[in-house]
């Protein structure tokens, strides 16, 4: 098989954001974790909430600093890689992402040494003022940055001048528009139940080996009271972002669906395999009706099935297809985690469901999972589009970039991330391991 | 204010703001680049604390003016980003692993059990790298860029060429002076007393290079040599103010002088000269000497976009950015292995 310099590209967007967004999903939540710890323990004094910071805060900075290295590539590779998409696109994209700089990435970076740092060197007000400061800029990053995407999903706001180039009309459409803010939230939410699951998943893995008792309590009802809290709402703002793709997206709706027959009363296919020849699925699990039920209310709605969309503007089937079920599922398991588990808080019982303290433990990836899976069904299910329906990913790619160029980045970026990452997350694993320090019987059981 | 009266001026706005950003970048994150090359030095664990630890709670923030930078030009100026990104995709590669494993560095040589030598020699390698790179993308701006209207035209080797190899050379003898004086600024005891002596050597080299690199765009017929030719008198006060800065650094340097921010001051002075020098050498040009400003810039309604957001938060970046500085001011605490336990 011969590679282009446009497959490489590809490949190595798909493999640097796929390591990146680990980062950013678990430290979104970590810092405002890290806020609502220190805020709670300078409100109660309760030392458990200043045992808790002080563990989280270290694993903070190892995963902070993995992203902030992971995401500065990203930051630079439109240019590397997708030249004539920068050029095109830079009077849009670039701005957005200039206020990301300067409003977000410029505030956590600064006020982090103070959270790692400057405990003793400032007032506490002015230290949690400092927490406060960098959840602020992980959130706006967010933000800048799900605006920008959304743009490139549903694009809204601007012109094609003569030179083929795009010009913004109407900022305001572009940075509060319904599509941008569904997803926005969306991300947000889930990047704070990748904490929650988290925080719950160490507090049971304590509790089972019985270690940290007041520390591991309050991360299993802290954990588990947000993921019974965000999960349903997380659930809603999924399907809302799942309309916005059926408006929207036809070609990448039709992949998620797995529908190829366009009609009335649409089945809901829960799993299949596609013959992209005969176009129609070679097997098939479905439920007829649900499908026209659950997409537009109404079991006699119209549904647009795959063959609707233009042969060269479908996208692959397979990643949006299985990528929408895992995430779905994933985010049932969590629904079930933080409902069942806040019953049991409730009761004072949950140590002596071993079992259920089993699922939480080994659920710790699943916030992970759900997100890579969300993306992965984004953005494969965008293609072939870069701009959807105004710029081809394979128009795109930078003219002057050659096979042996775009390989060699390829392989060293693939084996330095293996290595940091390699590293990084024995890393966490081991402060992970040693746990919170000096938990004595001394400290009250008040959480 | 309407977009026709403020679309001429915003390019200017806009190439104004970059160029600050890029002095601040080369300053602050030249500081941390040279820390780390000097930190090769360092004898012992506890001097090798005391080194990370100067730079640890600022490394983060300084970095960040990188990424300003590169937003501001993509938002601003597509077209450069575009060219400069594509010219640079090996260099830019390098320096990004370069910034990698230096901010790694910090975290994982503190939690590190057996690997600490790879991270140490991470944070020394990967900084000096970057430093080179950004060197050697300086000197091949100088040579210019085979550039058909937007569209960068070379094959990416153009940065390997023995002129821009030694501007990265000197960059590293520029970095590691900042780093000395800031070593000096932020730290006490043998550490201080070794980076005094480092600044003077490096003055000294620096000094040459300077001349060597003059005596090369003289001898090659760059377009930079034509650009200083036809230039006013007053724009040699520049590069001359660069010269009084080395011989500051070389005389707060000695052993037996008492200041302490003086040698760090006058090696701001010599690399805002270096880079006001190139600066107007360039004018107006934002792609020497091929796009200039206006050509370059972005629709004026991007431009205004951005221009209400930069107003507002670059006074507050900088405020805050200083207040950090501030928070940390006078001599920082050793970072790293064994101080927690």
């Amino acid at each position: 098989m011969d590679l282009t310099a446009l497959d490489l590209s590809r490949i190595q967007f798909a493999f640097v954001i796929t390591f990146h967004i680990i980062f950013p999903s678990f430290t979104i939540g970590l810092a405002a974790w890290l806020a609502v710890l220190e805020w709670r323990n300078q409100a109660t004094g309760n030392p458990v909430y200043r045992k808790l910071f002080d563990f989280w805060v270290k694993i903070f900075a190892v995963s902070f600093g993995m992203g902030v290295v992971s995401g500065i590539v990203m930051a630079f590779q439109f240019g590397t890689n997708w030249s004539v998409l920068s050029e095109k696109t830079g009077s849009i994209q670039g701005p957005l992402l200039g206020y990301e700089s300067f409003t977000a990435f410029i505030l956590e970076a600064t006020f982090l040494g103070v959270v790692l740092f400057g405990r003793n060197k400032v007032s506490p007000r002015a230290f949690l003022m400092a927490c406060v400061l960098v959840a602020l800029g992980t959130t706006l990053s967010s933000f800048w940055i799900m605006a920008n995407n959304s743009w490139m999903q549903v694009p809204v706001g601007h012109a094609i001048d003569s030179s083929g180039r795009f010009v913004p009309t109407d900022w305001r459409e572009i940075i509060s528009g319904h599509v941008f803010l569904t997803r926005w939230l969306h991300m947000l939410l889930a990047a704070y139940l990748t904490t929650a699951t988290v925080v719950a998943a160490t507090g049971a893995w304590y509790t089972l080996k019985g270690l940290y008792k007041t520390t591991a309590k309050a991360m299993l009802i802290w954990g588990m009271g947000l993921m019974a809290v965000f999960t349903p709402i997380q659930m809603g703002f999924g399907h809302l972002a799942g309309e916005i793709i059926r408006d929207y997206q036809p070609g990448k709706f039709a992949a998620v669906e797995g529908r190829w027959e366009s009609g009335t009363r649409a089945p809901l296919i829960v799993a299949a395999w596609p013959d992209n020849k005969a176009e129609k699925n070679s097997f098939e699990i479905s439920i007829p009706v649900l499908g026209s039920v659950v997409d537009s209310g109404n079991p006699d709605s119209y549904q647009r099935g795959i063959k609707d969309v233009p042969a060269d503007e479908r996208a692959p089937f397979l990643v949006p297809f299985y990528g929408f079920r895992i995430m779905v599922g994933l985010s049932l398991l969590m629904l079930f985690i933080g409902w069942y588990g806040t019953w049991h808080n409730l009761r004072h019982s949950i140590e002596r469901s071993r079992w259920f303290l089993h699922v939480t433990a080994l659920s710790f990836p699943i916030g992970w999972i759900c997100v890579l899976a969300g993306w992965y069904t984004a953005e494969v299910g965008r293609q072939p589009w870069v701009v959807t329906g105004l710029v081809r990913t394979s128009d795109a790619v930078t003219p002057s970039l050659t096979v042996n160029h775009a390989l060699t980045s390829l392989i060293l970026y693939v084996s330095v991330y293996l290595i940091i990452y390699s590293f990084g997350l024995r890393y966490i694993w081991n402060l992970f391991k040693k746990g919170p320090s000096n938990d004595g019987p001394n400290i009250s059981e008040a959480v | 204010m309407s977009l026709e009266s403020m679309s001429p001026w915003l390019p200017y706005f806009w190439a104004g703001l970059i160029a600050f950003s890029i002095l601040v970048y080369i300053i602050v994150d030249g500081y941390d680049f040279g820390v780390a090359m000097l930190f090769a030095t360092a004898k012992s664990d506890e001097e090798r604390n005391t080194v990370i630890g100067a730079i640890a709670p600022f490394w983060d923030g300084n970095e960040t003016w990188l990424i300003i930078v590169g937003a501001c030009l993509f938002g601003a100026f597509p077209a450069i980003y575009a060219i400069f990104l594509s010219a640079f995709y090996l260099p830019v590669v390098l320096l990004l692993i370069g910034l990698i494993f230096r901010g790694v560095s910090f975290e994982f040589r503190e939690q590190a059990l057996k690997a600490r030598g790879l991270w140490e020699w991470g944070f020394v390698i990967g900084s000096a790298v970057a430093t080179i790179v950004q060197g050697a993308a300086i000197g091949t701006m100088i040579m210019g860029l085979p550039i058909q209207g937007t569209t960068y035209v070379g094959d990416g080797w153009d940065w390997l060429a023995p002129f821009p190899v030694m501007c990265g050379l000197g960059l590293v003898v520029g970095y590691s002076m900042l780093g000395a004086g800031w070593l000096i600024l932020k730290t006490e005891g043998a550490v201080a007393k070794r980076a005094r002596a480092q600044l003077r050597g490096l003055s000294v080299a620096f000094c040459v290079f300077v001349l060597a690199a003059f005596l090369v765009t003289q001898g090659v017929d760059l377009p930079v040599r034509h650009a200083w030719e036809s230039a006013p008198l007053w724009h040699w006060i520049v590069p001359a103010l660069g010269f009084v800065g080395l011989l500051g650094a070389f005389r707060t340097s000695r052993h037996d002088c008492s200041h302490e921010r003086a040698p760090f001051a006058w090696c701001m002075l010599i690399i805002a000269s270096a880079f006001g020098s190139l600066a107007l050498s360039f004018w107006p040009y934002m792609m020497p000497y091929s796009l200039t400003i206006e050509q370059a810039a972005a629709p004026a309604i991007s431009l205004q976009f951005m221009f209400w957001g930069a107003s507002v938060m670059f006074p507050l970046v900088v405020f805050y950015f200083l207040r950090v500085y501030h928070m940390f001011s006078g001599k920082t605490d050793p970072v790293g292995y064994g101080l927690n336990d």
